[in-house]
């Protein structure tokens, strides 16, 4: 198994935002984290990665346990946290953010350097001179996700990837994602476009109120109509 | 002709000790969002300490004792970060203010227990306690010496913050310090490292400034008020920035001393309005979002 949770509980303060998640991921598996606004998808990633503490529970990554681990330990572990939102250096120029990514620490390369990377998204090419402050909404996802990638992971956590994106990156980036699952690597992704995330999973899982609600294969979470109703997804015309 | 010359060879000097430290506060509040009050007493420290290091070796040993405060400093200020400073970075600013201002008096008292209250002063090496003559004009060669110290600390700063990962590292963590640890980059021990660079920077310039002055209790108070000039002057946070300040503040106080010595300290503040009246955010900083 890549990545387990067992029994995670996480508070803000009084509030208590993760009530006992427990998730499997076995290596390889594309997973989708969905749920509405507020649920708890990000802070359950948060907790993942290392940048929220754990109140309770367990979090093992490839059989390791993780939990207590703060976030730089478990990126250099193999464990790569994408967030939402524009999360750029951006006083840095593109190159910079993808060589101080690329650099950050020795660790066995496991096929993702920059110039790998470039060949991927070309148009981080294009822009490796421009200060990454400067960049659209598109251009800054795609840099975050080619960050990710150069620390090498073997887990790859993205929140909300497609939002702010145009439907044309929208596609790119589905192409991306099949990519990497073609590579065999791991992926744990979280969505408001719930479509997207199942037709890029094997499996999902939906969150309420920090709890799991519903877990099941990404086909028949797609067919079902309570938890389409659920998330506010349209029927497939 | 040859007043003006010498004139601008100790603006250069004055300008410089005032980089190296201001170059140090603008680093730490660059990368942490935090106005350590206490980096004065970085300086006053390495002025004390290069006293005690070079003692009455009359200069000798002074070679060494620089370099030697400088590091000693950074290690002081390192042990700072650890215990106080990383308790406060996501404190108000006004908690920030007044711990690191606990801290300056702190460390002015602790300075009256090891050094006493009279003036100490200590005199520089050998090959820089003439004066030289250049084109005819004539000047203390220490002046020179300051200025490319100076130099080599700004060049040496520009180059490591534009061409080394760590530099771009001390960067992204002003930006996202989160995404910066996701990217593996252990940022508790990356501000650990600039906040003793900083203190480093103010140890080195009380050391370097030491021969120059006389050095007693009160110089902490000074040199913070120079530094704070500077840095706002240049813009908080830009290291070219803070090059200019230096480089204003000393011609001010220059000629300030020269043309209306009663005025000089005066000059400082006209030049301070002045500036932040066209650019509120100093000649080179960015205006804050
Ligand atoms: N930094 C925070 N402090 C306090 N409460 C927070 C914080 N971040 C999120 N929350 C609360 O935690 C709950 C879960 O939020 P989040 O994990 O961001 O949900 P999602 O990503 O599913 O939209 C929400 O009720 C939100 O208001
Ligand atoms: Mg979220």
């Amino acid at each position: 198994m890549i990545l387990d949770i067992q029994d995670l509980h996480v508070y803000y303060g009084e509030s208590h935002v993760i009530q006992g998640i427990s998730l499997e991921m076995d290596r390889g598996e594309a997973v989708a984290l969905l749920g509405r606004n507020g649920a708890g998808k990000t802070t359950t990633m948060r907790a993942v990665a290392g940048l929220t503490p754990c109140a309770r529970g367990r979090v093992r990554f490839d059989g390791q346990d993780i939990t207590r681990w703060p976030a730089y330990r478990t990126a250099r572990r193999g464990l790569s946290f994408v967030p939402s939102g524009r999360r750029a250096f951006d006083t840095l120029t593109v190159r910079q953010n993808l060589d101080l990514a690329a650099r950050a620490w020795r660790f066995p390369r496991r096929g993702w350097d920059v110039a790998r990377v470039l060949k991927v998204f070309p148009l981080l090419e294009e822009l490796s001179g421009r200060r990454a402050g400067h960049l659209s909404g598109g251009e800054q996802q795609m840099l975050k996700i080619a960050r990710g990638l150069l620390a090498n992971p073997e887990l790859l956590i993205l929140d909300e990837p497609t939002e702010g994106l145009s439907p044309a990156v929208v596609k790119d980036l589905g192409r991306w994602l099949d990519l990497l699952r073609g590579e065999g690597l791991s992926i744990l992704v979280t969505e408001q476009n719930a479509l997207f995330a199942l037709a890029h999973a094997d499996r999902g899982y939906v969150l309420e109120k920090g709890r799991i609600r519903f877990a099941s294969d990404a086909s028949s979470l797609r067919s079902s109509d309570e938890i389409r109703s659920y998330l506010g997804v349209a029927r497939l015309a | 002709m040859h007043a003006f010359v010498v004139d601008l060879v100790s603006t250069l000097s004055t300008a410089g000790y005032l980089f190296i430290v201001s170059a140090g506060l603008t680093l730490v509040f660059g990368a942490m969002r935090v106005i350590n009050l206490a980096h004065g007493s970085f300086y006053m420290y390495g002025a004390f300490l290069v006293t005690t290091l070079v003692g009455a070796s009359s200069g000798a040993r002074f070679w060494w004792a620089v370099p030697a405060c400088a590091v000693a400093i950074g290690a002081v200020g390192a042990v700072v970060e650890l215990g106080v400073m990383r308790r406060l970075y996501r404190s108000e600013h006004l908690t920030q203010l007044l711990a690191t201002f606990g801290l300056l008096l702190i460390f002015a008292d602790l300075a009256l227990r090891l050094w006493g209250t009279g003036a100490r002063t200590v005199s520089s090496p050998s090959p820089f306690q003439g004066r030289i003559t250049i084109a005819g004009a004539t000047f203390p060669s220490y002046d020179i010496a300051i200025t490319v110290v100076a130099v080599l600390v700004g060049v040496g700063l520009w180059a490591m913050l534009t061409r080394t990962v760590v530099g771009w590292r001390i960067r992204a963590v002003v930006s996202d310090p989160e995404a910066l640890a996701a990217t593996g980059t252990n940022t508790h021990l990356l501000l650990t490292v600039v906040f003793a660079l900083g203190a480093g920077l103010a140890g080195l310039a009380g050391a370097i400034v030491a021969p120059q002055t006389s050095i007693a209790p009160g110089i902490d108070q000074a040199i913070i008020v120079s530094a704070f000039i500077v840095t706002v002057i240049g813009g908080l946070g830009s290291i070219a920035g803070t090059a200019l300040g230096a480089v204003l503040i000393g011609v001010a106080q220059t000629l300030g001393t020269r043309y209306a010595p009663n005025w000089a300290s005066t000059v400082i503040y006209v030049v301070l309005i002045a500036v932040l009246a066209v650019r509120p955010w100093g000649l080179l900083g960015a205006a804050e979002r």
